[in-house]
Formats: C-alpha cells, structure tokens, sequence
C-alpha cells in the first residue's frame, strides 16, 4: 500500500463552470429514444439560510428500464444493454436554483449480496461553495420496493429516509430538492 | 454476479473538507449533518463512459477557436489521468475551462472589470490516449479578485473535470502554476490539510515539454480513487 499515489483533491466547480460543463442537451437523457417510463425529475437547491443557489451543478448515473447499467463492469446476463441509454445526464441550476431533468425510470439493480436495490438515481452535485462533490442519490416515493432498499432501510429517522424521495407530482412527473442544511437537509452519501 | 470490487476511500487530509471557513461560501452550503456511509455497489463502481464519442469531438487548441490569435502567454498542458495504483485511465473525458489572460470568463455572471478577449472563449475537452495522456494548448490566465475576504485574488488556475472509471471516480479540481505568490493565501487551494496531496494540484514547468519561439510547456497528472487493494476490506 505504501506505493500507492495520493488521488488528486477535488476543487469547487466555482462559480463559472457552465463555460465548460453547460452542455443543455445533457438535461435530457432521453434522447436517444430509450425504452422505459419517461420521467422529468424538477426541484430547488436551497442553501443553509434557504435562499435558491443558481449555481449548482447536478450530475445523474443510472440503469437502463431493466435494470443495467451501460458499463463494462455491469455483467448481468439477465438484463440487457439498451444501445439507446447511456445513463449519464447533468443539469445546472438557473437564477431561481431550480432545475429539471428528463429521464426514464431505472430499474431496480443487485445490491451487495442477494440484496435488490429499489429504482434510483445516483447523483453527484457541485457548487461554489463546496470543495468537491456531494454524492447521494434519488428514489421514487411510489416505489414499493424501496421498503427492502439496503440503503434506505440503514438509515433509522424517517424524516432523513424521506430526503431521498422524489415525489410524484403529476403523470410522470416528480419532485426532489435539494436542501443543503437546515430541517429538511439532504441526506448526502460517504461512498 | 460476484460483488463489485470496492473503490478506496480517501486518506484523511488528503480531500478538502466540505465546511473551511476560510472560504466563506462553504458555511452556508455545506451538509451538518454526518454522511451516510454506504459500502459500493454496482450503483457506485460504474460510471459513464464517452469512449464512444457520445460527449462531442475533442477541441484541444484552445488558441484557435477564433479568428485571430488570444493574448496571453501560450503554454501546452499535458499529463496523464492515473488511479492511485498508478494504472492509467484511458478513454476517458477530461474537460477544462478558464479566464483569459486578463483573468476574465467569458461567463455573463463574471463582472471583473478586466477585459474580455474576442479570441478567447476558455473552454476545451479531451479525450485520455492508451496511456491515460492527455494534451491542451491555450493560454496562461490570469489571477483575478473574488469577495471572499477584502482584497483576495484567486491564483492562475485551469478548472477541469475527470470521470475515471467510475461514479466515485468523478473529480473536479484546479490545476495551479509553480511559485504563484498568491497559493499561500489562497482558501480553495490551502482547503487540503495534506501537504503532498495539496501540491498534486501544482503543475510542473517542464522545458523537454516546452516548444522553441513557441510556447512554455507544463506537466499535470490527475490521480483518481483507485480499487481498494486489500481484498477483505471495505467486505461486510
């Protein structure tokens, strides 16, 4: 171990990264036409006083609708590649802090052991003001499979568990903020 | 599917924190509550790939996206993107954005009163060879004046991105110039306790890089998480 490079440490986005990181396109990962249930995920970034923060940068990883993910490392032969989903989308927030994403709902994927993870969203967020990224992840309050979630179910209060929930919000539509601090904060990952 | 090998996790001191005071945009913007510890799985261990070329073609000339020439010293940038087991990252996307020469963005939000260049727009993308190298030609940028404390002025500093292998690959950072006066007092950059992870972020003027009447050639590695090398640990 003693050989091993010491990672590069992460730096804020700053406050001017939409000159190399606004790619709109990338908003909508439905492009390509993929199979599955579309999805517009649409909220808020509220910083610690509440007020909106316009300069966010979301980034989202995700399944395919069966359930895979467009990786090499992802070898389930059950489910299969859709060569129309590449998973990857990213949104910045506008003046109001508010942003929207359009999606298809994943699927649920093989947590560690026998576990199934419920339908989710990986997300990797950035900001003036936060060193390097926060990491956490969307569910779907609709989900009845996230009652058996390994990850929802580690986390005891409630209210927390509940900080990870889109809600639907309309035919095919779903909210989720994100709430930096303060009574509704977001429960971010250590992963 | 046997389960996915797990990436390490940061040494301590070796990440910023998010809450430094120093820097005064993390007080209000940083969680308080503990994170959530979670062991990865496939969820984490992918990631995005854009060997395919689904992220646009490469623009690595960041001098010739205009008519004419920008101001500003040129210099060539050039590295490899590495995990911490010293193995190369190949195909991967790296991107760059800066303020020119003046320290201005071409970014509406920006209102230092230096002036915009008509020939340059400080924005570029690569693609990592077999190798993990990747190679920029632009310009030096500036420092410039920010309001975090009366009087600051951030450091030269190129902004990139770099995906790696996967999700928790993903980094953000600033790549700094050697003997930049401004480091010392800079809060972003003095953020990371360890000292030897802090100066990864410094770039080394390199002359066997440089090119004669041409331009000043620097050397910057980025270094990504890499697998955890023990087998047992991070194991339930």
């Amino acid at each position: 171990m003693a050989d091993k490079l010491i990672a590069t440490p992460g730096q804020t986005v700053g406050p001017f990264f939409a000159l190399g990181l606004d790619r709109p396109e990338w908003a909508d990962m439905t492009r390509g036409n993929p199979q599955g249930q579309r999805i517009t995920i649409e909220g808020q970034v509220l910083d610690g006083d509440g007020a909106p923060v316009p300069d966010a940068v979301i980034e989202l990883w995700q399944a395919n609708a069966a359930g895979r993910y467009d990786h090499v490392e992802d070898t389930q032969a059950d489910r299969k590649i859709d060569p129309n989903f590449h998973g990857f989308g990213r949104v910045a927030t506008d003046a109001q802090g508010r942003f929207k994403v359009t999606t298809i709902k994943p699927g649920a994927v093989p947590g560690r052991g026998n576990a199934l993870q419920a339908p989710h969203i990986n997300v990797a967020f950035f900001a003036r003001g936060l060193l390097r990224q926060l990491q956490t992840r969307i569910y779907f309050a609709d989900e009845a499979a996230n009652a058996a979630d390994p990850l929802l179910s580690s986390i005891e209060d409630a209210g927390v568990r509940q900080t990870l929930l889109a809600r639907p919000d309309g035919s095919g539509a779903y909210r989720f903020d994100f709430v930096l601090q303060g009574k509704d904060e977001t429960a971010f990952l250590d992963i | 599917m046997a389960e996915p090998p797990a990436y390490a996790r940061p040494q301590p001191g070796t990440q910023p924190p998010y809450l430094y005071p120093d820097y005064a945009s993390t007080v209000k913007r940083s969680p308080t509550r503990p994170l959530i510890r979670f062991e990865h799985t496939l969820s984490e261990i992918t990631g995005p790939s854009f060997s395919s070329g689904w992220a646009g073609s490469s623009a690595t000339d960041l001098t010739k996206q205009h008519k004419g020439e920008p101001l500003g010293e040129r210099i060539i940038v050039t590295g490899r993107i590495l995990d911490e087991n010293d193995r190369p990252i190949p195909n991967t996307l790296v991107e760059l954005w800066q303020c020119n020469a003046a320290g201005r963005y071409h970014h509406p939000v920006d209102q230092h009163e230096a002036p915009l260049d008509p020939n340059f727009t400080g924005a570029g993308q690569a693609y990592t060879d077999a190798e993990g190298r990747y190679r920029f030609i632009t310009i030096k940028p500036g420092a410039y004046p920010w309001r975090n404390a009366p009087n600051a002025w951030r450091p030269a500093h190129l902004h990139f991105g770099v995906f790696g292998g996967g999700f928790v690959t993903r980094l953000i950072t600033q790549m700094y110039f050697p003997g930049d006066p401004l480091l010392q007092y800079d809060p972003i950059y003095q953020s990371t306790a360890d000292e030897a992870a802090r100066t990864r972020l410094i770039a080394g003027y390199d002359p066997n890089l440089s090119e004669a009447e041409w331009a000043l050639g620097y050397a910057f590695d980025m270094v990504l998480r890499g697998r955890d090398a023990t087998p047992f640990e991070g194991r339930d």
